[in-house]
């Protein structure tokens, strides 16, 4: 057996394509279509009045312009429910256009079809629109209170309610010798991956068939819901995700309006049409997320024990619900983290605003409920005088009691039972990695020289892995070349290198004899998508079943070629043997021309499988009952629930005495996703997550106005951290294998970006003295909290206080 | 995110370029660098109908250094400046403000005069102009004149071009023997456009303050020169009570700046930052005017660009 490709750090097959412009993003395809632009709301909430397109159709080279009105039968039906749930009472959808209603800045109104991308923007802008403004709700605080409504038959703004409840916590809290209750808030950031949406459709008139690409996490969901729209059988819609530039989760969601209004474009114009999203679209167009305010009761004893836990938050979903209510589930169920929680009750309101919709990102409510959460326990342990390290380690469920059940439903409408990890062992690495009991004489070092520093923690645990299904499909060709497909896609995450390398050891031949096609409806048409870090867990145990089958038929036609027992070979850089004899071989490629019989030779390696060829059994048919041509197999992974990943993150951050200005110093991570298949890609992605989770803690939001005007639509104001905001990330990890899949594996993909804002708000919390209880924080409002903090309007922790008083019982107000 | 239609003009001189200013007035916008312009065009924030491309005029990018000052001409990219040893040489302060100005992707392409030309407040090189008293040399359709920069800049974006006018350089002027100077500001991000910045210039004779003075960036509508003497001139830098003289700089320069608020920081902020820095920037300065000046800082500085490995590449303080 070659060296086992399972756990080694190789670089990315895909790298050398994509770093040398070789890549082919939706934009690089299509020079020839008709271009689409979008006239979108310059309102927040208003009514549709009038639509005057004259002017614009006098431009030359305007091919079409289309409002609702034009959309024939389920095109202008409202957009789908994705993800009903009984507690989503008042889920509505928007339309492709804008019907008589717009419910947020960006809503399309009116597209415009023309020669090329200017001339369709020229005519956008000739096309007046005439809207009667209606009251504008922005903000949670403004939805709860109701007076407004976004949509005026959803009383109070509430799109669902859900309670979940494990235990009896207002006794629970009732007899907790100590109680506390938070406020904390997390603000709106978005996915903003750097390649922005993008469809580009062509109808076949003469078979009249779809095809159509998109830059999607899910080109069979898109495949299907356009089918759907268009009414269209679904053999006759392909879909196909190209090199897609960063997903993030906005491209989950699906369809959006462009990719049911491209293709049914394309068709009735009998032309390729194609739009490319901008930047400005993207921001007031796609989808944003994370914006909650939270209210943590807890009740715990002397030794920080929790004894109860009651949860309240408000989720900010936007003006439309197409995804239901996934993120402000993941908060609830996930805001648990490794913690035993005694008894817990969560309640959130999911409400409207007129705003952007608002649908899974990196994290997916995570990063909020982790934030609530680790506030929580840096609370704890403040209150108590405690090590903040060890309260968390008291409250942890140990590798003992894996499974471990928490009564909960989790996205997936499945038990929240977590099934590995060691908690313990996490947190003993990450204290050593940061240098956690080193800390104070750190401090005092800094203090001296007149710096302010803090050290900060967070841990979470993340469910990933989700079903309900994908699958793949692996075929050897009589080359050698093994051709493997997945259905779901890849954003750029190294799925060509990660599922060739499982291949590859499970197949026995070299690496780069394997060749990876994603998100291809052609190629594989049942998939689900890239989404809640399951590429790994899903396709990657996929593809270890399909290679499987593969193995087991090359050994049983090459034991019947070479006359020896099945269990005597084995495959080595894609050739089978005999073990210990290895002259006694034939190549898979060989083995693949006799899965094959044949009756016309194209080449010399045909000769072999062609009828006079004189290696065949004659009394038996060529293929045999219940065997298929072909050197093949494809397989299904299937779950019964996710596979729970976790990690713990420590920082270093100074503030400036003066100026406030805040600095990442160290930034240390320990994961566990169970065994890695490429270490080097799992460090990419917990490097990319912790980078949008700085984004998130110190320099990210969307600030809309009262009247709903986002007003940082730019990158020039929307501050995405550049490398140089990126601390250096020092990892380590454990490997704590999952028992639900073949390969052991647990999901990588957002853990970098959860426990960010709490770590970095412990930290800064820890430098100053004071709580931080809202973030992101920019230099200027740490500024204003110390001039608060100044002038007696903030509580000192205790631990900062000189005079600090042992812990009385009970009713203690928020620090 | 597609510009409006306009025409597009390539002249090859300056009076080309200038005759077809005078022939489009205010429908034709100058561009040299496009770094601010495109954006803007862009996103149809302004549609001219008249695009006058000067990168074809000869006789534009050149850096001329006399014993008074630094000419930089209207094509002079940022980074040509940057770059340019015998610039640093003569006025190290355009070294020390330029490498501040965005990424180095955007000061290949901009044009130090074009920075200037455009009158933002949050522009580094406006502030610089105003600190070396320069002047932006202009041509017309009745000829070249010379506009001292307190003339120049009317109002954020605004200044005295008229529409038939090219800014075809800016004049630096050089410091007097023993001056020293410093350039320092704090954005949200590395690159960005600062949340406050100060240009200083330092003049000690003898180990004497003789002069001192300030510009600002982001923090005053158009470039204002703040003249620090009264705090500073005539303080012996050995004195032991310097740093109240320096509280004292500091103090007049949160009186003179008049900051807003936007969604990037408070107003206030600012105000203490613009003050802090200028109290950090002037012991720097010091320190390069050749005298024997150490100034022991009681506080640490530090920068909200996190990664070690960007110190030094442009951006942030200097």
């Amino acid at each position: 057996m070659s060296t086992r490709l399972f756990g080694a750090p190789i670089k990315r097959k895909e790298d050398p394509r994509l770093v040398t412009g070789g890549g082919r993003y939706l934009d690089d395809l299509g020079h020839g279509a008709l271009a689409a632009a979008f006239v979108r709301s310059p309102h927040a909430h208003a009514r549709v009045v009038d639509i005057d397109a004259d002017d614009a159709f006098e431009l030359d080279g305007v091919l079409g312009i289309y409002a609702h009105d034009d959309l024939p039968g389920k095109v202008g039906e409202p957009l789908p429910l994705l993800i009903p749930h009984p507690a989503l009472t008042h889920g509505r959808t928007g339309y492709a256009l804008a019907r008589d209603e717009v419910n947020h800045v960006g809503e399309p109104v009116v597209m415009v079809v023309a020669t090329d991308r200017y001339v369709a923007e020229d005519a956008c802008q000739r096309i007046r629109v005439r809207y009667e403004p209606l009251p504008v709700v922005v903000g949670i605080e403004t939805a709860r209170d109701g007076a407004a409504r976004v949509h005026s038959d959803v009383p109070g703004n509430v799109a669902a309610h859900l309670t979940q409840v494990v235990g009896d916590v207002d006794a629970a809290l009732a007899s907790a010798p100590h109680t506390l209750t938070l406020e904390l808030d997390i603000e709106r950031s978005a996915s903003t991956p750097l390649e922005g949406r993008g469809v580009y459709a062509r109808w076949d008139d003469e078979r009249d068939e779809l095809r159509m690409y998109s830059s999607t996490q899910t080109s069979t969901g898109v495949r299907a819901a356009v089918a759907a729209k268009l009414d269209l059988p679904l053999a006759k819609v392909e879909c196909i995700a190209p090199d897609v530039g960063g997903g993030f989760g906005v491209k989950i969601m699906h369809p959006w309006p462009e990719e049911v209004l491209v293709p049914w474009a394309a068709r009735r114009l009998g032309h390729p049409v194609k739009w490319t999203e901008d930047r400005r679209e993207h921001f007031v167009a796609a989808a944003h997320e994370r914006g909650q305010l939270h209210t943590v009761t807890v009740g715990f004893d002397d030794d920080g024990h929790l004894l109860g836990l009651d949860v309240k938050f408000w989720h900010d979903n936007g003006a439309y619900t197409p995804y239901g209510i996934i993120v402000p589930i993941i908060t609830s169920t996930q805001l648990l983290g490794p913690y035993k929680p005694g008894a817990y009750r969560v309640k959130f309101w999911s409400l409207y605003t007129n705003t952007v919709l608002v649908t899974p990102y990196r994290g997916a409510g995570r990063p909020q409920g982790c934030f609530a959460m680790e506030r929580t326990m840096d609370a704890i342990a403040d209150r108590l005088g405690l090590d903040r390290a060890e309260v968390r380690a008291r409250n942890f469920i140990l590798p003992s009691e894996m499974p471990y059940d928490h009564g909960l439903l989790f996205q997936d409408g499945r038990p929240l039972r977590y099934d590995s990890g060691d908690f313990p062992a996490t947190l003993s690495k990450l204290k050593a990695l940061v240098g956690w009991d080193d800390f104070a004489t750190e401090r005092a070092a800094a203090t001296a020289q007149g710096r302010k520093i803090g050290l900060g923690i967070g841990c979470y645990v993340e469910g990933t892995g989700v079903g309900p299904y994908e699958g793949s499909h692996v075929q050897v060709e009589t080359s050698g070349r093994v051709n493997v497909s997945i259905g779901l896609t890849s954003q750029g995450q190294g799925h060509e290198t990660v599922f060739a390398q499982i291949v590859a050891d499970e197949l026995g031949v070299r690496m780069e004899d394997v060749f990876v096609t994603t998100g291809d409806t052609r190629k594989m048409g049942y998939a689900v998508g890239t989404f809640a870090s399951r590429a790994a867990v899903m396709s990657g145990s996929a593809v270890a079943l399909a290679a499987r089958q593969v193995r087991a038929k090359a050994l049983r036609i090459a034991a019947d070629a070479l006359e020896v027992s099945a269990d005597d070979l084995e495959i080595v850089d894609g050739t089978v043997q005999v073990k210990g004899a290895p002259s006694a071989s034939m190549t898979l490629g060989t083995v693949s021309v006799l899965s094959n019989p044949l009756r016309y030779a194209f080449d010399e390696a045909a000769q072999a499988a062609t009828q006079f060829a004189g290696t065949f059994d004659p009394d038996r048919p060529p293929v045999a009952a219940g065997d298929e041509p072909g050197l093949e197999g494809k397989d299904f992974y299937s779950p019964t629930q996710a596979t729970f990943a976790n990690g713990m993150h420590a920082a270093i951050v100074e503030t400036d005495p003066v100026t406030a200005e805040i600095r990442i110093l160290r930034y240390c991570v320990v994961h566990d996703c169970g065994p890695m298949i490429n270490p080097l890609i799992v460090e990419g992605q917990v490097h990319g997550g912790v980078a949008q989770g700085v984004g998130g803690a110190l320099y990210e939001r969307m600030v809309y106005d009262e009247s709903g005007q986002l007003l940082n639509a730019s990158f020039m104001d929307f501050l995405m951290p550049y490398a140089s905001e990126v601390p250096t990330i020092e990892t380590d990890h454990l490997e704590t294998p999952s028992p639900l899949n073949p390969l052991g594996i647990k999901g990588a993909g957002e853990a970098g970006c959860i426990p960010v804002s709490a770590v970095i708000a412990s930290a800064i919390e820890d430098a100053e003295g004071f709580a931080i209880t809202r973030m992101p924080i920019s230099p200027s409002e740490l500024w204003g909290l110390r001039r608060r903090y100044a002038a007696g309007e903030i509580t000192p922790l205790r631990r900062a206080s000189p005079r600090s008083e042992p812990a009385d019982r009970a009713e203690e107000p928020t620090p | 995110m597609k510009p409006a239609p306009f025409e597009y003009h390539a002249p090859r001189s300056v009076e080309e370029a200038v005759a077809v200013l005078a022939e489009v007035g205010h429908d034709g916008k100058v561009l040299a660098g496009g770094q601010s312009l495109i954006p803007i065009l862009n996103m149809r924030l302004a549609s001219p109908g008249h695009l006058i491309d000067i990168n074809h005029v000869t006789g534009l990018d050149d850096i001329e250094i006399t014993s008074d000052s630094v000419r930089v001409g209207a094509l002079v990219r940022h980074s040509g400046l940057e770059r340019s040893d015998s610039t640093h040489a003569a006025l190290p302060l355009l070294r020390q403000a330029v490498v501040n100005v965005a990424h180095p992707a955007i000061r290949n392409r901009g044009t130090t005069v074009g920075s200037i030309a455009h009158a933002d407040a949050a522009g580094e090189m406006p502030a610089v102009l105003a600190l070396c008293d320069g002047t932006v040399e202009v041509v017309g359709p009745h000829g070249i004149r010379e506009v001292g920069w307190q003339h120049f800049f009317l109002g954020a974006l605004e200044t005295v071009l008229a529409p038939d006018e090219l800014a075809v350089a800016t004049r630096f002027n050089r410091m007097p023997p023993g001056t020293g100077t410093a350039f320092a500001e704090s954005a949200r991000r590395s690159g960005d456009y600062a949340l406050a910045g100060v240009a200083v210039r330092v003049t000690v004779s003898d180990g004497v303050v003789s002069a001192a003075a300030a510009s600002f960036v982001s923090v005053t509508d158009v470039p204002s020169v703040l003249d620090l003497t009264p705090a500073l001139g005539g303080r012996e830098l050995a004195d032991a009570g310097f740093g109240s003289a320096l509280d004292q700089a500091a103090e007049a320069v949160r009186e003179h700046v008049a900051p807003e608020t936007d969604i990037h920081a408070s107003a206030d902020y600012r105000r203490m930052l613009v003050a802090e820095l200028t109290r950090r920037a002037l012991p720097i300065a010091i320190s390069r005017s050749n005298a024997a000046f150490v100034h022991e800082s009681a506080v640490a500085t530090v920068s909200s660009r996190t990664n070690a490995a960007f110190e030094g590449l442009g951006g942030g303080r200097r």
